[in-house]
């Protein structure tokens, strides 16, 4: 089985773009499977069904969606393996701009729309830094000189990765993507052992423990204070 | 590069303060060391904080400056002097209907065809340089041969530029600044000048004229369209461009055309509209996902388009007149009716 680690911020086109990849692959009798991983709510996984596709979703709750990620990505693999599918493709909601769920040695697809402002490149950190793949879309609706600046600083930001247009409604594009994605050669067993690309911080402080009271004296472990400059002389 | 300081780097390359900017590297008051120093003495913390990760990053620098290189030395050689379209299949596994089709910089080709037949697979094998490895089993040849394989996997190398009937300005700038913007990322050197440049093409395009401190966002439909026109041409990287409709309101698109032809563009044009599509010389017809026909735009059509361009303007004409509360009369129109 091959798996394919797919990120990129809230509504940037992620289910649009891997429902079209996987439409390409269908013609070429490959399995695809995916699973969706997100924080409180997604309903990708009734997209991915109405397509015919084996879907699984993780919701993370109170956790950040990428270490609930680390955390089951093993059981996720053995799903897929024992599902039968060729590829496995994981969808994850990047909600925090600190971490993300790419793996080293298995390939790792950002998934950015052109809507999002010309300073997002800059902005979502190892999400877009260190992916293999970067796929800009919403191309459609924006103007040739945006797409041009935008895809200039995903390159800066990520000179190290291939960066395509992709169009989530017309599917222009994904056949290209489908093409960077599957390995016939490559059969994974397990992620057991394998290293995030980027080390994830620990953020745990005494709210992440269940706290709510306000004040200084509630406040243990990793927290961390605004810089106030000071106004009277 | 590696010995190189900072300081020094920025003058050679000077387009690596972008690269600092985007990865939120405040090299401010550090130009003395060279970029490995720098990032030695980084706190720690800092570098948590920001999410930055020390190993990659010299890496990345020498990888950004190559491409950046290349992409500067692309201008002036290794253009495109033709592009050719080599037959491939249908959606039914039929042969597509022509031999091979080679467009020059400045000329035109419609495309016309039901929605959905296809035409986005056929920009699709252009965009991405199809090598008999796409569903269709078409190839692209660029300047007679094998394509680069830059054209496929570089950023800042793609084949085609689109222009939209759905496309609008996002950005919040003024159209000098928005100009500016898309000046810096091409890296242009003169870059007052093109934005004057850009600024007058788009105003003999566009009905009513706008001023280089008008919003983006605030441009009629008209006047978007006619920036959007004369920017792609005189600054957009991409050799082929691709119209998708062109409405016709607001915006002469005789002009506009011309306006992507005199900057060498190669361009290809999806349409319904019969006063665009035989506005060029050749026209492809796609039909059930494949090329059906080539078809070369005949004297006979030449000489239609001439009369349907003055039922064009009949139309045009009344529509103005209806809006400014006039009473239209036959005598007004006479001498166009000469069909
Ligand atoms: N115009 C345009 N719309 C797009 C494109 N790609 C996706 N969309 C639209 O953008 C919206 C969000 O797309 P999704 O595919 O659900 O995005 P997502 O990243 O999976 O969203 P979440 O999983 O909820 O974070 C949908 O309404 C899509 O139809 C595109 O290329 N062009
Ligand atoms: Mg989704
Ligand atoms: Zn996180």
């Amino acid at each position: 089985m091959n798996l394919v680690i797919f990120s990129g911020p809230p509504s940037s086109g992620k289910t649009s773009v891997i429902l079209k990849v996987i439409e390409s692959f269908k013609k070429r009798a490959v399995a695809v499977g995916v699973v969706k991983f997100d924080c409180l709510y997604t309903d990708d996984d009734k997209l991915y069904e109405k397509a015919g596709i084996p879907v699984k979703k993780g919701l993370s709750g109170a956790l950040c969606p990428d270490h609930f990620f680390a955390s089951n990505i093993e059981d996720v693999v053995k799903w897929g393996n024992k599902a039968g599918l060729d590829l496995l493709i994981t969808e994850s909601a990047g909600l925090c701009n600190r971490c993300s769920p790419y793996l080293t040695g298995v390939k790792g697809v950002c998934i950015i729309d052109n809507l999002s402002g010309i300073n997002t490149p800059k902005k979502i950190g190892p999400m877009l830094k260190s992916a293999d793949m970067v796929a800009i879309t919403k191309g459609d609706i924006v103007s040739q000189a945006e797409r041009e600046v935008f895809a200039s600083r995903v390159s800066a930001v990520n000179p190290k990765a291939m960066v395509m247009h992709v169009n989530g409604l017309s599917g222009q594009g994904a056949y290209e993507l489908s093409t960077m994605l599957y390995d016939e050669k490559q059969s994974l067993s397990s992620v057991q052992g394998m290293k995030l690309r980027f080390p994830m911080p620990s953020a745990m402080c005494s709210y992440c423990l269940g706290e709510t009271r306000i004040g200084e004296s509630y406040q243990m472990g990793n927290t961390k204070k605004m810089v106030w400059e000071e106004k009277e002389k | 590069m590696k010995e190189m300081t900072i300081a020094q780097l920025l003058e050679k390359y000077p387009f690596v303060t972008e690269f600092f900017q985007q990865n939120r590297l405040n090299i401010t008051g550090f130009e003395q060391l060279t970029f490995a120093d720098y990032l030695q003495q980084l706190d720690e913390d800092e570098l948590e904080e920001k999410a930055i990760e020390l190993q990659k990053l010299p890496e990345e620098l020498a990888l950004y400056i190559e491409q950046m290189t290349a992409f500067l030395g692309l201008n002036e050689d290794s253009g495109v002097h033709s592009l050719t379209i080599l037959p491939g299949k249908d959606k039914n596994a039929v042969p597509e209907k022509f031999t091979k089709l080679t467009i020059f910089p400045s000329q035109v080709v419609a495309i016309v065809g039901p929605t959905g037949s296809g035409k986005s697979r056929l920009l699709a094998d252009i965009e991405w340089a199809a090598q008999n490895d796409t569903p269709t089993g078409r190839s692209i040849l660029i300047n007679d041969a094998l394509p680069d394989a830059k054209w496929r996997y570089s950023p800042n190398n793609k084949l085609v530029a689109q222009l939209s009937q759905n496309m609008n300005f996002v950005i919040d700038l003024s159209v000098k600044e928005f100009l500016q913007l898309h000046a810096q990322s091409r890296m242009a050197e003169n870059i007052k000048e093109i934005s004057g440049k850009i600024l007058a093409a788009a105003n003999r395009l566009a009905g009513e004229p706008f001023s280089a401190d008008t919003p983006v966002t605030s441009l009629s439909g008209g006047q978007s369209r006619a920036l959007m026109i004369a920017d792609t041409a005189i600054l957009s990287a991409s050799p082929i461009v691709l119209i998708d409709e062109i409405e016709n309101a607001g915006i002469d698109r005789r002009k506009a055309l011309e306006v992507l032809l005199s900057q060498d563009k190669i361009v290809l044009m999806a349409t319904h509209d019969p006063l665009l599509a035989l506005m060029a010389d050749r026209r492809i017809v796609i039909r059930n996902g494949g090329i059906h026909a080539v078809l070369e735009t005949t004297q006979e059509e030449k000489a239609l388009l001439q009369k349907m361009n003055s039922l064009d303007t009949i139309m045009q004409s009344a529509r103005r007149e209806l809006r400014e509360g006039k009473t239209l009369h036959t005598k007004d129109f006479l001498s166009d009716f000469r069909l």
